[in-house]
């Protein structure tokens, strides 16, 4: 067997983390030891095969990757267009595809010596993942939630307390996923020494959004290698919901490169398009600083952050990772937001042609799709990143549907 | 050299030690700004740093945030602060710094920022969340308007990048007492000490110590080791439990009087 490393062709944002103007380490001083550390760790891993075969044997082992590419022959047919694969990250322990970076990342904190593990999460997702590993690597962990989310995601509360994580209610701001972040930044700050900050999502000061994208690139390695077997050929299209945009972005990056595919992220486009009833960021933010980076930003003309909503928690971030703000304003990927209601409509109809119920997240990518798709010919394809299972959201929909069946 | 270099060159001449108080813009409300600075000048503050409330102030423990949120709530906004600062240097010669994280200065636009900061009679900034790498043109661009950009330095800071950040100073060095959020501590560790007098070795800077110096006992010793000291969470502590304004505005210039008598 050859010895591989993690290096990659993808885009590399310089000792300054830049992707284009947008990224950087917009950090108090205190941080920027730990950021050096951590960026010349990353190095130093990525180009060890040691490194790189430990993180491949538990996404083979662990979370039972590779995962497969499956084809929604019914939904095609249903739609009359082009042919519609699923990358299955709803398959992978823990049913998100958010476990694939914390694996790596926390391989990078034993490899750093750090002793605990702290993580903010929005849905619970992120928390579940880094409990789970952290469970399995023996570390302690402490997940910071908004207290809104907690009384929103009561069970994944419960999965990381099972896990032995302790979660850290956070009251402050709106008491949502931002604030958690803010609230995992205190954190890190007072115990910088001994702490490993492992953030969610491809957000936060560099070296985090290249470190996530690369983590999760084996998405798109995946589907890339999958979709040249079955159809002899790359897909035309690439689509994935983006919040913080670390599915989108594990995806898309490894097809950057091709221009004869299109890629397309899917923002949250809630109850609409006035201010606080979305978190589509790319679609109708600006310009930005907040949570260490450079980047698009929902918020007022003051500069203040505001709230944001969309149905699914892990959507709900008034961010997005910089990377996606540079290849939104390179034109290389469009953008577009989706509905509450029409997620809902994608949730239902993938669960009703391909009995896969869908994250309410991976919903938006959905019923985008089946929008595309419609479009397309019959010899052309496109990828949906299911970047996770639906079973989580049960409550909200069982919601969701009570008022829908109430006004009837 | 700055304007506020000056003022704390001909501070240092004379060895007398810097008092400067923060006090959150619009705390609790746009009213009671300009008394509490009355205030915080009678108490002996010979600096101010004036803080421009955020939505998401990550380097601050829950006193400051906590004001953030009721001077956000109040109506509190950039301009607002910069014209409460203007009004206050048509009476006051005491330097006064603004202070506040990089969103809602990016979104005003550097340019305009600055030209603003400038009239108003603004000697500097400190911008927890801008670390020398974001702010190379930056600090040229406020120098040139007679303004000093400040850098931080904490305890965990390497000795390449307090290099740098001496290369880059053109005010004074903001030495963090801890690895830490912003917020009154009782005492402060042994390391603290270390720290200061390594940084006295690294630096011929002036630096003023801020973070945790919340009262008479942790000001007289940090200021012993430094050219000054940053109380900012003990005293927004006194505003938030006084009954009205007058009650605070006693409260907060009689706690200075007692830090400026033990410096």
């Amino acid at each position: 067997m050859t010895m591989t490393t993690m290096q990659n062709d993808f885009y590399h944002p310089g000792e300054q983390g830049k992707f284009g103007d947008f990224g950087g380490k917009f950090v108090p001083e205190i941080l920027m030891p730990a950021l050096e550390e951590l960026q010349i760790a990353y190095e130093e891993a990525r180009q060890d095969p040691v490194f790189t075969e430990t993180f491949q044997a538990y996404l083979r082992e662990y979370v039972g990757r590779a995962n497969p590419l499956t084809l929604a022959d019914r939904l095609s047919e249903l739609l009359g267009g082009a042919k519609i694969y699923l990358k299955r990250e709803d398959l992978n322990h823990t049913g998100a595809h958010k476990i694939n970076n914390v694996i790596g990342q926390l391989l990078l904190a034993q490899k750093m010596g750090k002793k605990r593990i702290i993580a903010e999460t929005g849905a619970g997702q992120h928390g579940v993942a880094t409990a789970t590993v952290a469970a399995k690597f023996g570390m302690p962990c402490f997940v910071y939630m908004g207290e809104t989310d907690i009384e929103r995601q009561r069970l994944n509360v419960l999965r990381m307390e099972l896990l032995g994580a302790t979660v850290v209610p956070v009251s402050s701001g709106s008491r949502t996923l931002k604030d958690a972040i803010n609230e995992a930044i205190r954190d890190w700050v007072t115990n910088v020494e001994d702490t490993f900050y492992c953030i969610g999502s491809v957000v936060g000061p560099h070296p985090y959004p290249m470190i996530v994208r690369d983590f999760q690139s084996v998405i798109g390695q995946e589907t890339r290698q999958q979709c040249l077997e079955k159809e002899g050929r790359l897909p035309d299209a690439v689509v994935a919901c983006v919040g913080g945009g670390s599915n989108a972005m594990g995806m898309f990056a490894p097809f950057v490169a091709d221009e004869s595919v299109e890629l397309h992220g899917v923002e949250a486009g809630g109850r609409g398009n006035a201010p606080g009833d979305h978190s589509a960021t790319l679609s109708y933010g600006a310009p930005g600083i907040l949570h260490g980076m450079k980047t698009y930003l929902l918020q007022t003309n003051d500069g203040q952050v505001s709230d944001v909503h969309s149905v699914s928690a892990g959507l709900d971030y008034p961010g997005v990772g910089p990377e996606h703000a540079f290849l939104k304003d390179r034109g290389r990927v469009f953008y577009d937001a989706v509905t509450d209601d029409e997620a809902m409509e994608g949730m239902k109809l993938l669960s009703r042609t391909e009995g896969i119920i869908p994250a309410l997240e991976t919903a938006h990518a959905v019923i985008y799709t089946a929008n595309l798709a419609k479009k397309m010919r019959p010899d052309q394809s496109v990828v949906i990143c299911l970047s996770g299972r639906g079973d989580k959201d049960m409550i909200t929909v069982a919601e969701i549907l009570e008022k829908e069946n109430g006004k009837r | 050299m700055t304007p506020l270099r000056t003022f704390l060159e001909e501070k240092r001449r004379r060895q007398e030690k810097i008092l400067s108080v923060y006090l959150t813009a619009g705390f609790p409300d746009a009213e009671a700004t300009l008394p509490l600075l009355e205030a915080i000048v009678e108490g002996g503050a010979d600096m101010i740093e004036l803080g421009i409330p955020f939505s998401d102030p990550q380097a601050d423990g829950p006193t400051i945030q906590a004001a953030s949120q009721k001077a956000l709530a109040a109506g509190m906004t950039t301009s607002g602060a910069l014209k409460i600062l203007a009004e206050f240097r048509r009476k006051h010669d005491i330097p006064i710094l603004m202070m506040g994280y990089a969103n809602p200065f990016y979104q005003m636009g550097w340019e305009q920022l600055l030209n603003e900061a400038a009239a108003a009679g603004n000697a500097g900034f400190i911008i927890p969340d801008m670390p020398p790498e974001e702010s190379a043109t930056l600090d040229k661009a406020m120098a040139a308007q007679g303004m000093s950009l400040i850098n931080l330095v904490s305890p965990n800071t390497p000795e390449n990048r307090i290099e740098m950040i001496n290369e880059r100073t053109s005010g004074f060095i903001y030495a963090v007492s801890v690895t830490g959020i912003t917020g009154a501590r009782s005492s402060l560790p042994e390391q603290t000490a270390h720290f200061l007098k390594n940084l006295r070795q690294k630096t011929d800077h002036p630096f003023l110590v801020g973070f945790g110096v919340s009262n008479v006992e942790t000001a007289r010793a940090l200021s012993q080791l430094s050219d000054g000291v940053i109380i900012g969470s003990a005293v927004i502590n006194r505003i938030a439990t006084a009954e009205n304004l007058e009650s605070a505005c006693l409260s907060v210039r009689e706690f200075l009087q007692e830090i400026k008598a033990a410096i």
